[in-house]
C-alpha cells in the first residue's frame, strides 16, 4: 500500500486536520469580517479568500516558536497558525484598544505581535522583504538556527525592495524565505500586466537562489517547498523563492469593485478548485473527516468566531489622545 | 585632552560602541575593505572582520531596509549613505518603515538604527554631492536628525545615536571631516539628542545655525567683536525635533536674531526655526528675523564661481550679523 501524501511529507493526521482547521477559520474570520463591514460596523476588509492553502501550508512548515514571519496583508493564515487568536483579529478588525497589532492604529491586515516573532507591517507594499533580510542577517551574526519568512503579491515582485533584499540575501547567503502568493491580480491590474515572464520564481535565476513554482491550492505542496526550503537555509544553503499560484476570491478590499476589470466566469471557475473544497475532499477521500466532522468543525469555529465579535465589538478605543504615545522610546 | 579632526571623531565613536556592544555593526557601500570612500570607516575592517562591517550591494533601499531589519531584532546596525544625496531611493524605508515602526505597532516593536550619511557643499560635488537633505526628513515624527558641528559634538552625539533606541539620521558635513579639529576625550561619553548647545556667549546679536555653518559664524563673531558687537551662537545640533526652549532663550537674550543654513531657504531648518520665535518671542524681538541661506535653485553648480556664489560662508554672515547688529 503506497503512503497517504501528508504521511509521505512527515505530517501526521492531528496535522493535516489542524492545516484544514486553521484555513477554514481564517475563511470564516474573513467571510465574518464582510458581513461587518456590509453592515456598516467596520470601515474596511482586506482579504485573505483563496490564498489560505498557501498560507496555512506554508506556516506549518516553519517553526513557530523560532522562526520570525514578516506577513503581507492578506496573511491570515500565516498570522493564525502563529499564534494570533481569533478574538485579536476581530479587535484589529474593529480598531480595538486591545488589538496587539496596533491597539487601533492600522487598518486591518496590518499584521504585528512581537511576543509571537509576527514583524509589524505597513501599507506600502514589498518594504517588509529587506526588512526579513535584515533578520536573516541576525541570524546568521548570531549563529542561530532560524529562518527569516516574508511573503508578498506578484505586483510586488517588480517593487525595487524586492529586487534589492532578495539579492542582498543571496550574496550573504542569508537563512530567508521568500514566498510570493501570486493570485493574478495587483488590484485590477492582471498578471499579463504586471510581469513578462511565465513565472515570478523565475527571476530566482537572476539572483543565484532556488526558485520553484507550486499550486497554492494545494497546501501538502506549498508545505513541502517551504519544508525545503526552511532546511536549505538552516543548512547554509542561502535563501529561496517559492512562488504559490492560486486565485483572489474576493476583490482587492471591501473599497475595491472587480466587476470592472474581470469576468464573472472567472471568479466562478476559480472557486471550484477552492483550496477549502479540494483539501476538504482529500480529507475526506483518506477518511480523516466527514461531511458531519466537517459541519461541526465549522459550528465550533462560527461559535468561537461570534464570540469574538462580540468581545470586540464592546471592547473600547483607545483615548483619544493616546495617539499622542508611542512616536519616541522612553529614554 | 588630544585633538582630532571631525571625521575621526566619527570612527572613533563607531569603534568605541563596536567594542562596547556587539550588537553594533556597519553596514554600506565600501565601509569594508576600503574604509569608506572618506575613511570613516577606516580600520573598523581588520578589526572587527567583514560580519560586522559589511560592504553591501549597491543598493541605497536595501542598506537602510536591511539594517531597519536587523534593527527590529534588536541589533545597533549603523548604516552608512555614501552621500546624502544619494540617499533618496531608501527615503521609503525611512519614511514608511523606520519613522512609524514604534508607533504603528503601539510600542510593540521598535527600530534603534543609525543612518549616517555626508551632506553638504564646498567640496566641488556639484548638484548631486553637495545637497543638505535634512528638511526633507524634518516633518517626520519618529526620526531624530542630528547634525554636529565639532568633533567633541560628534563624538558625543554618534555614540548617543548608535545607543538610541529610536531611528536617528545623522548628518556629517564632508567639508568639516578634515577642516574641523577639536578637543575630544579618550573616555566613553555620550551628548544629549535634541539639546542645542550654545557656543558663545554674547548679548547684541544672536545667530541660530548648525552644522559648518556654526564655524562660519564663530570666525565672523571675532571679526565683529573688533567693531564692538559681541555675538550669542546656538548651535542647534539636533535639527529634528527641535530645542524649542534654546532657541526661544537665545533669541529674548538679544532680540536680534539671525538664522543660517546652506540648505536652499524656503522651507528649511530655519524656516522652523523662525516659526518658533514668531510664535514665542514676538514681543522680545527689536528687528526682524533675518535669514541666511542657499539660494532657492535645485541644488549646488560644479563650476567655482557658482558653487561660491551658492555657499554660506564667514564674509556672507559676517555682513549679515553686521547689518543685523546696526538694525
Amino acid at each position: 500500500m503506497t503512503k497517504l501524501r501528508h504521511h509521505q511529507l512527515g505530517l501526521s493526521d492531528e496535522d493535516v486536520l489542524q492545516m484544514f482547521k486553521t484555513m477554514v477559520l481564517a475563511r470564516m474570520i474573513d467571510e465574518r469580517m464582510w458581513l461587518l463591514n456590509r453592515a456598516g460596523k467596520i470601515p474596511f476588509v482586506i482579504s485573505c479568500q483563496g490564498q489560505e492553502a498557501a498560507q496555512v501550508g506554508a506556516a506549518m512548515a516553519l517553526n513557530k516558536d523560532k522562526d520570525y514571519v514578516l506577513p503581507y496583508y492578506r496573511d491570515m493564515g500565516v498570522v493564525l497558525h502563529f499564534g494570533m487568536t481569533t478574538q485579536e483579529l476581530m479587535l484589529s478588525g474593529f480598531a480595538k484598544a486591545e488589538d496587539p497589532n496596533s491597539g487601533g492604529r492600522q487598518m486591518p491586515g496590518h499584521f504585528g505581535k512581537s511576543k509571537n516573532r509576527i514583524v509589524t507591517g505597513s501599507s506600502p507594499v514589498t518594504t517588509q522583504v529587506p526588512h526579513a533580510v535584515g533578520f536573516g542577517l541576525a541570524a546568521k551574526m548570531k549563529k542561530e538556527d532560524w529562518v527569516a519568512f516574508t511573503t508578498f503579491g506578484e505586483g510586488s515582485s517588480n517593487q525595487g525592495d524586492f529586487h534589492e533584499g532578495i539579492n542582498f540575501a543571496s550574496v550573504h547567503d542569508l537563512p530567508c524565505i521568500f514566498m510570493c502568493e501570486n493570485n493574478k491580480y495587483a488590484i485590477s491590474v492582471p498578471l499579463e500586466k504586471q510581469l513578462n515572464c511565465e513565472n515570478v520564481s523565475d527571476r530566482a535565476v537572476g539572483y543565484g537562489i532556488h526558485g520553484e513554482t507550486v499550486d497554492g491550492n494545494d497546501p501538502l505542496a506549498v508545505y513541502e517547498a517551504i519544508s525545503k526550503a526552511r532546511k536549505r537555509a538552516i543548512e547554509g544553503g542561502g535563501p529561496s523563492l517559492i512562488e504559490t499560484v492560486s486565485y483572489r476570491l474576493t476583490p482587492h478590499s471591501s473599497d475595491d469593485d472587480d466587476s470592472v476589470y474581470r469576468a464573472k466566469e472567472e471568479v466562478e471557475a476559480a472557486k471550484k478548485i477552492d483550496s477549502i473544497i479540494t483539501f476538504g475532499s482529500y480529507l475526506k477521500e483518506v477518511g480523516l473527516l466527514s461531511d458531519k466532522t466537517e459541519e461541526e468543525l465549522r459550528t465550533n469555529l462560527r461559535k468561537e468566531i461570534d464570540e469574538a465579535t462580540d468581545y470586540a465589538e464592546k471592547a473600547g478605543y483607545a483615548e483619544p489622545e493616546s495617539a499622542l504615545k508611542y512616536v519616541y522610546g522612553e529614554e | 585632552m588630544p585633538i582630532i579632526s571631525y571625521i575621526e571623531a566619527v570612527t572613533r565613536a563607531i569603534r568605541e560602541e563596536m567594542e562596547r556592544d556587539e550588537n553594533v555593526f556597519v553596514l554600506g557601500e565600501d565601509v569594508g575593505k576600503r574604509g569608506g570612500v572618506f575613511r570613516a570607516t577606516n580600520g573598523l575592517y581588520e578589526q572587527f572582520g567583514e560580519e560586522r562591517v559589511i560592504d553591501t550591494p549597491l543598493a541605497e533601499s536595501a542598506i537602510a531596509g536591511v539594517g531597519i531589519g536587523a534593527a527590529m531584532y534588536g541589533l545597533r546596525p549603523i548604516a552608512e549613505m555614501q552621500f546624502a544625496d544619494f540617499i533618496m531611493p531608501a527615503v521609503n524605508q525611512i519614511i514608511s518603515e523606520a519613522a512609524k515602526i514604534r508607533y504603528r505597532s503601539n510600542n510593540d516593536w521598535q527600530c534603534p538604527i543609525t543612518i549616517r550619511a555626508p551632506y553638504g557643499g564646498g567640496v566641488h560635488g556639484a548638484l548631486y554631492h553637495s545637497q543638505s537633505v535634512e528638511a526633507i526628513f524634518a516633518n517626520v515624527p519618529g526620526l531624530k536628525i542630528v547634525m554636529p558641528s565639532t568633533p567633541y559634538d560628534v563624538k558625543g552625539l554618534l555614540k548617543a545615536a548608535i545607543r538610541s533606541n529610536d531611528p536617528v539620521l545623522f548628518f556629517e558635513h564632508k567639508r568639516a571631516y578634515r577642516l574641523i579639529k577639536g578637543e575630544v576625550p579618550d573616555e566613553d561619553y555620550t551628548l544629549p539628542i535634541g539639546k542645542a548647545d550654545v557656543k558663545r556667549e554674547g548679548d547684541d546679536i544672536t545667530v541660530i545655525t548648525y552644522g559648518l555653518c556654526v564655524h562660519f559664524a564663530m570666525q565672523a563673531a571675532e571679526n565683529l567683536a573688533k567693531q564692538g558687537y559681541q555675538a550669542h551662537i546656538l548651535d542647534l545640533r539636533t535639527v529634528y525635533p527641535l530645542d524649542k526652549e534654546a532657541i526661544i532663550e537665545a533669541a529674548r537674550k538679544t532680540g536680534k536674531v539671525l538664522l543660517v543654513t546652506e540648505d536652499n531657504k524656503e522651507g528649511s531648518i530655519i524656516s522652523e526655526v523662525s516659526a518658533i520665535i514668531a510664535e514665542h518671542c514676538m514681543f522680545d524681538l527689536d528687528a526682524p528675523i533675518k535669514r541666511l541661506a542657499g539660494p532657492d535653485v535645485p541644488a549646488m553648480p560644479y563650476a567655482p564661481t557658482m558653487e561660491k556664489y551658492f555657499m554660506v560662508n564667514p564674509d556672507k554672515v559676517e555682513a549679515a550679523m553686521k547689518e543685523l547688529a546696526e538694525f
